[in-house]
């Protein structure tokens, strides 16, 4: 019944005098069919919880499960059941939007026939099946964006992890994605577990609402039901009110901040 | 087998598309020939060395394929860096398939280069007397590139920024062509230079080339060729090893 289970979490990174501790014992079930928000500040964890359900980083304890595949025994299986659009682009700018979704086919074996038939309907769906042959390079934010919305959906997964999928769009393109988003919940049953920094797309499309801060979770509830609890108008006042701080605050993301210093030794 | 050929076939692609690239790689090598057939030609000549360009050919073959390879691990550094390193991170596949997908595509781009100067040597007067010596040359080809393509992913998946990778490949790759004989002959360097040439494996790479298309060998043709065999194997190892346990940032 619950397709997302994440049990007492625990992610740590190394840093020069110690550790960091970026995600700190969270547990959260996420029910097939939910549109999943996941909401906090940056460097509050979300991108580090989204890379551990998704395999691409290990956790240091708890358990993670996915579709009822644990993500450290048996990630392939795990694989499998999820499509992502990730925060930052991973397509490849020297192929075009068709090798891309054609690679990505491959990858989850899908049959030749199936592939092409399903490669032409989710072009179409995201409307670049007239740019099926351009290079992704010269393909706008927008555009890239959806290509791996569609590229995400090529093998029918049961759950789409989509980490920020609206930064640095114009909000016409955001209500269109959102549009895709909600359309593919209900058409094909789609999981859909998202982070967003805009609170009032969350509060417009998600039916569970995550509050995450400072690696912990500090809310799980029904929009409704978190603004009858904190007594509140709108999620985003709810959040201040529960986090002590604005969602927009920056505090840089945890993640990046390891990885500077890593890669420079000190910062 | 679908999975690595269809990455093989994304390597093979985004070297075809970029044409400056395959030119560019060229120019070195063909640099090489020019300098050091009508250079050293002469001398090594009047040394009592047979003709200087069948010797120098295989070498400057070698060159030019150690080059190419050992750098198509940068790809693995824009992959990081451009992030479709997750996509093929978060599929349902095995890490060694994405390796040697990755691998073989590499190696099969740089003995072609190797194959293009291969073509060009011929215009120096450079000649192959059989059929299956071309066939063994190929094998040769494909195996250094496969030693240095490997060596290079190796390198490039431990590391994540351009720098750190051209730094560490600048003290890497002219001692490798220097003391692989690829240049000047082995056999009358002092003791302690020759004890260091048995490390490189690109010293069998072009000592096999040499066997393979003028019938001249150092080591030993099929020792040569169990060599090679082993170090791609060793590298393929070590690389699939470091792709299973590490995380993407």
């Amino acid at each position: 019944m619950f397709i997302i289970e994440v049990k007492n979490l625990v992610k740590k990174f190394k840093i020069k005098n110690g550790e960091f501790i970026a995600v700190n014992n969270a547990s959260f079930y996420v029910k097939k069919g939910e549109i999943f928000a996941f909401l906090g500040t940056n460097g509050a964890g979300k991108t580090t919880i989204i890379k551990i359900i998704t395999t691409l980083l290990h956790p240091t304890s708890g358990e993670v499960k996915l579709n009822g595949f644990d993500v450290v025994l048996s990630p392939n299986e795990a694989r499998k059941s999820f499509g992502i659009v990730f925060q930052d682009p991973s397509l490849d700018y020297k192929l075009t939007a068709y090798e891309n979704m054609e690679i990505h086919g491959v990858l989850y074996n899908l049959p030749k026939d199936l592939l092409k038939k399903r490669i032409e309907e989710l072009l179409k769906f995201v409307e670049l099946w007239d740019r099926k042959d351009d290079f992704v390079k010269n393909f706008s934010v927008g555009m890239k964006r959806r290509l791996e919305i569609a590229r995400g959906l090529l093998h029918h997964p049961k759950i789409l992890f989509l980490d920020e999928p609206t930064l640095g769009l114009d909000p016409q393109t955001r209500n269109h994605i959102w549009s895709y988003i909600k359309d593919l919940n209900i058409k094909e049953e789609i999981t859909v577990f998202f982070t967003t920094h805009y609170i009032e797309e969350a509060e417009k499309v998600a039916n569970k609402v995550a509050i995450i801060d400072k690696g912990q979770i500090i809310v799980l509830d029904s929009p409704q039901n978190i603004l009858e609890k904190t007594n509140t108008n709108s999620l985003e006042e709810a959040f201040i009110k529960l986090t002590g701080h604005s969602i927009r605050e920056e505090r840089g993301d945890s993640l990046d901040k390891v990885i500077l210093r890593s890669r420079f030794g000190r910062s | 087998m679908k999975v690595i050929y269809i990455l093989w076939l994304r390597q093979i692609k985004r070297y075809w598309r970029s044409k400056s690239r395959i030119i560019g790689s060229l120019m070195q090598p063909l640099l090489f020939l020019v300098a050091f057939s009508f250079g050293f030609g002469p001398v090594f000549e009047k040394a009592g060395g047979e003709n200087y360009i069948e010797f120098l050919t295989p070498g400057i073959i070698g060159m030019s394929i150690l080059f190419t390879s050992i750098f198509s691990g940068i790809d693995l550094i824009w992959d990081k860096q451009f992030g479709f390193i997750k996509e093929t991170f978060v599929a349902p596949v095995s890490r060694y398939k994405i390796i040697l997908g990755r691998i073989l595509g590499g190696a099969t781009t740089s003995s072609f280069q190797g194959f293009l100067v291969f073509l060009v040597s011929l215009l120096f007067g450079f000649k192959i007397t059989k059929f299956t010596s071309l066939i063994l040359g190929f094998v040769f080809m494909f195996l250094i590139a496969f030693v240095f393509a490997s060596l290079g992913t190796v390198i490039a998946s431990i590391l994540d920024d351009m720098q750190g990778f051209q730094l560490i490949m600048s003290f890497l790759v002219m001692p490798t062509l220097l003391f692989s004989g690829a240049i000047f002959p082995l056999n009358n360097l002092p003791e302690f230079l020759k004890f260091i040439t048995q490390f490189n494996p690109l010293s069998y790479g072009v000592d096999g080339l040499r066997w393979a298309l003028i019938s001249n060998s150092y080591f030993g043709g099929m020792f040569d060729l169990f060599v090679l065999f082993s170090v791609s194997l060793l590298f393929v190892v070590i690389a699939t090893y470091i792709f299973s346990i590490i995380e993407v940032k």
